[in-house]
């Protein structure tokens, strides 16, 4: 297995201390909503950090901003040093470095899940085609799919739509993750197998940032918890520490909302 | 009945290939440039939209002799633009009827595409752009090929309504199907035979257009 990991040259690249992905003093307005107030987080290389919190705290904004699919009002973000760029090649370049998953799954629908995921790398890397399209059939095979490769993403399931999605965002080899909500369009038969697809990812290594309600993968996958209300960063802890013992009022709350049965 | 139909003396098929040839690159000039409005419509840079929004809304509301006759007299015969032919009449008139049914067409063709633009779910745009895929990328890989396709049968609309519009060269004097017309009811007097044969050269025409293009309008839709 490990000669095919995904993320081999992450892990040699790079000590694990390092950090990664730093916001500092990030605004964000909605008109008159302060939809991000003061976001100070810093992500090191191969943590997994779970954002989560009640519905329009912010935690899909944030994770939107990583990668300047939102833009911000002030602080900075920086990724691997390199401060966000404003709109234009740089922010491409930036971008490609860093591989995003969407609730909507977002497959490109006029497209094969083979050429969907070979996409990126041939069109941003110019990387060659025939490296490109094994490395993307090992991928798909690694979460599950390769049998489905020349079919389009209307003839699959949503938990196959999305591991592909996920498959099309490691063909770049990101530095990191953004998971946003990537479960929540799903049935719920078909959590567990994209949630087993995440899990490994983490386990071997990967930077990821995952937006979720589930609380079953904070608990088990993530190093860290970061708890979110109102725009605000309210808790952040271990996930023992903070599913068995949250600091907060505001998590107590919430936890006793979805965890009572 | 038909006895007015004296090949010899009138071109008929001449005329019609030229009504041909002017949908055609008329058409085709119009697909060109109806893209690139379209595209910029739909930029980021408000400069680009603002022109765009201004053509389509002026080109549109013009009435198509107008812009014919202009590209005639004010272009042709006062600013003496010869669009790279030598200058006589014809060759020009015939270049510069293009042109205006160019200008015209696009206008058309950029709302139909842009309508077929916002039927692509913005999330795959995003997520193009998550990719590294730079805003031309986008739009050349992911958003205008499904557009393209979800747009085919108003297309195939604005192709009929083109070719029927090509007769409104003849008031510039190019010899196509409608000019051989009215030179052949002035000499035959037999109005009602000959209008009757050229509105079933025009459907022979379009009527294919139409069908060939809705069917190629579904085979092509993209799944969803």
């Amino acid at each position: 297995m490990s000669d095919a990991s995904l993320t081999k040259e992450i892990e040699d690249a790079a000590p694990l201390a390092e950090d990664l992905v730093i916001l500092d003093g990030v605004n964000k307005h909605f008109g008159a909503l302060h939809v991000l107030q003061d976001i100070n987080l810093t992500i090191k290389r191969g943590e997994v950090v779970v954002v989560i919190g009640p519905s329009g705290s912010g935690k899909s904004t944030l994770c939107r901003t990583i990668n300047r699919l939102e833009t911000i009002d002030s602080g900075t973000i920086t990724i691997d040093n390199n401060p966000l760029p404003a709109e234009g090649r740089e922010l491409a370049r930036l971008r490609a470095d860093v591989g995003m998953v969407f609730q909507s799954f977002n497959l490109f629908a006029h497209k094969t899940v083979l050429q969907n995921v070979m996409l990126g790398p041939i069109k941003v890397r110019r990387q060659d085609k025939a490296q490109v399209e094994a490395r993307a059939r090992m991928l798909l095979d690694r979460v599950g799919v390769g049998s489905q490769a020349d079919k389009y993403p209307a003839q699959l399931s949503g938990g196959q739509q999305q591991r592909v999605a996920i498959a099309r965002a490691l063909a770049m080899e990101p530095k990191v993750m953004l998971f946003d909500e990537p479960t929540s369009a799903l049935d719920p038969e078909m959590i567990n197998e994209v949630l087993e697809v995440m899990r490994q990812l983490a386990s071997e290594g990967m930077t990821m940032v995952v937006v979720t309600h589930e609380m079953g993968f904070a608990r088990s996958a993530a190093n860290r918890v970061v708890f979110m209300a109102d725009g605000r960063i309210v808790e952040e802890a271990d996930p023992h520490q903070f599913f068995d013992n949250p600091r907060s009022d505001r998590a107590r709350d919430f936890l006793s909302k979805i965890l009572a049965h | 009945m038909f006895d007015f139909l004296d090949l010899d003396e009138y071109d008929l098929f001449g005329a019609f290939w030229t009504t041909i040839q002017l949908t055609f690159f008329a058409g085709v000039g119009s697909l060109i440039w109806g893209t690139v409005l379209a595209a910029m419509r739909v930029s980021p840079v408000p400069v680009m939209r603002a022109f765009g929004t201004a053509y389509v809304n002026i080109f549109r509301n013009i009435p198509l002799t107008l812009i014919i006759v202009f590209c005639s007299i004010g272009l042709g015969q006062t600013l003496r633009v010869t669009m790279f032919t030598d200058g006589s009449v014809d060759p020009t008139n015939y270049r510069l009827a293009i042109l205006g049914f160019v200008v015209y067409t696009s206008a058309f063709v950029c709302e139909a595409l842009r309508s077929g633009i916002n039927t692509v779910p913005v999330g795959q745009a995003e997520a193009a752009r998550a990719l590294g895929l730079s805003f031309s990328q986008v739009l050349r890989l992911i958003v205008l090929p499904q557009a393209f396709r979800s747009v085919i049968a108003p297309l195939a609309n604005i192709l009929i309504a083109l070719t029927k519009n090509t007769t409104v060269a003849s008031a510039i004097g190019v010899a196509e199907a409608a000019a051989l017309m009215s030179e052949m009811i002035e000499n035959e007097a037999q109005l009602i035979p000959i209008a009757l044969l050229f509105a079933l050269g025009f459907i022979i025409l379009t009527l294919p257009t139409g069908l060939l293009l809705g069917w190629v309008a579904k085979r092509m839709a993209v799944k969803r």
